[in-house]
């Protein structure tokens, strides 16, 4: 599996990637996650509202700083 | 220790050291201009922090969380017909870019797999300046007339400055990315007229509360003014209507709420400076309490807050200390800035739309800089060139534009918005005077 949080250095954007890692480590996956800053990589996923979420280079969430419970949620679902 | 990475900080505290060492902390000018920061800062919070801001950072929040972004986008979208994408392009900033970390995103969405080049710099241009905070500050603060021009102007030259930019570059077609745009979920189902209705009630609120005391005792403007806490109270009841039908939360909730607000509105009828206090409170602890979409518009609304209120803290100091309040002098000599951006010749509307278009406005600052500079003798045209060239660019965005539309584009957008800022900013003089 892999995730990735894409977005710049607003603070919803910080703020997802830290309930992401979270997220991961309540799961137990043992895998990292990384923000995408780059906006030419950000726009290739079809993202204009950042953060977004991006598991299995699937967008699965745009414009929110979503809850750690959400998160695992979104994971569970894309397993 | 990695020498190579830590000159810099090494750098930053020489520099503050220096300048401590120095500081002329003896010289009148000097305790002047710090006495005038304090008291730009006091002014600031007594005058435009509770009952402008506040209910602008609900109204922004309202608008990131209700609106919906996609049914906006469709219309900047490959398909979407030229002349359209140009007009949504001009002022969708008002309701997409209400932070300025969004704006960046969406132009180069528009570029590279949407309406195109045009209407991308279209958004972006006018993006920083038709966002409702903008608005609201620049006209409380700066005056109706530069408010409305402000964001006039800016509506107006982002389309010819798109057209310009496709027009010049129209040989080189940019191959589309093909990829689907993500967009976020839709708020819940309510209509068009509903939402409008909601956000007409908290723009009533800002509006009413605001209103000034005219000039004339007599006339509509002054019965408005007498009136004017009455009619805020009939638009705070409204917004309770529309947030228990339309938003579901509970009507004892909202009652409890209106409970100390009546209250202190009657114990404290010439201050309603608390009745309103209790309001915003109250709104918020019901948002809090309330469902998904109380609590995330209670989030976004802390958001902006959280972002917005420190950098114009920060903003307002600098602005004070350099330039002081209206009349009064900083640091820097009126003289200087007379000289620069005085009166109403070309060359001051070129130095100032120059100077802006490079310089760093953090959200919403530019307003107290300009007061100050306009304090200091700065003319409404130069001010208006400032306005327009300012928070659409400067040095930082201008490498991220570059690296998404190459050196040439972003060489030709900026010198049209510097050419543009400057004649709007002359011609507005013109008319002023």
């Amino acid at each position: 599996m892999k995730i990735k949080v894409l977005g710049s250095n607003c603070v919803k954007c910080d703020n997802l990637l830290k309930n992401t890692r979270q997220a991961v480590e309540q799961l137990g996956l043992g895998i990292e996650v990384n923000k995408e800053i780059e906006l030419d990589k950000i726009v290739s996923y079809g993202v204009m509202t950042i953060p977004a979420l991006v598991i299995n280079e699937k967008v699965v969430s745009v414009g929110k700083a979503l809850a750690v419970d959400k998160i695992i949620e979104l994971i569970k679902a894309a397993e | 220790m990695d020498w190579t990475r830590e000159w810099k900080k090494l750098l930053l505290i020489a520099v503050i050291f220096l300048a401590a060492y120095f500081m002329p902390v003896e010289t009148s000018r000097f305790q002047n201009a710090v006495l005038e920061a304090f008291q730009l800062v006091r002014w600031y919070a007594r005058e435009h922090v509770l009952l402008c801001l506040i209910p602008a950072f609900f109204i922004a929040g309202a608008i990131a969380v209700f609106v919906n972004q996609a049914s906006v986008m469709k219309y900047l979208g490959a398909q979407a017909k030229k002349v359209v994408a140009y007009g949504v392009a001009s002022v969708s900033g008002s309701v997409l870019a209400v932070c300025s970390c969004t704006v960046l995103p969406l132009f180069s969405g528009i570029y590279k797999m949407g309406a195109g080049l045009g209407p991308a710099v279209a958004f972006l241009y006018a993006g920083p300046a038709v966002n409702v905070l903008a608005i609201i500050l620049t006209a409380r603060v700066l005056g109706l007339e530069l408010g409305v021009a402000r964001a006039i102007g800016a509506v107006v030259f982002s389309v010819v400055i798109g057209v310009l930019m496709q027009l010049i570059f129209r040989k080189e077609e940019t191959e589309r990315q093909n990829v689907q745009m993500a967009m976020p979920e839709s708020g819940e189902g309510r209509s068009l007229w509903q939402n409008g209705l909601y956000f007409l009630t908290l723009a009533g609120i800002l509006i009413f509360a605001n209103w000034a005391k005219p000039a004339q005792d007599s006339g509509v403007w002054h019965t408005i003014y007498q009136m004017k806490w009455l009619i805020t109270g009939i638009f705070s009841v409204g917004l309770g209507a529309i947030l228990t039908t339309w938003f579901k939360v509970k009507w004892w909730k909202l009652l409890m709420a209106a409970v100390p607000i009546a209250i202190l509105a009657f114990v404290l009828p010439s201050q309603p400076v608390f009745a309103f206090s209790a309001g915003v409170i109250g709104l918020s602890v019901v948002l809090m309490r309330g469902e998904d979409e109380e609590r995330e518009w209670l989030d976004s609304t802390w958001d902006f807050a959280k972002q917005i209120l420190p950098l114009l803290l920060f903003g307002v100091l600098i602005a004070g200390l350099l330039l002081g309040r209206v009349g009064k002098e900083g640091l820097i000599p009126s003289e200087w800035i007379y000289s620069a951006v005085g009166g109403n010749g070309l060359l001051a509307n070129f130095f100032a739309s120059f100077a802006g278009a490079f310089m760093y406005f953090a959200t919403l600052t530019e307003v107290p800089i300009l007061q100050g500079l306009i304090g200091n003798g700065m003319g409404k045209g130069p001010a208006l060139a400032l306005l327009l060239a300012g928070p659409a660019l400067s040095l930082p965005n201008m490498l991220v534009i570059r690296s998404v539309m190459g050196t040439k584009k972003t060489i030709v957008f900026v010198s049209l918005v510097i050419v543009m800022a400057t004649i709007s900013g002359y011609i507005f003089g013109l008319i002023t005077l």
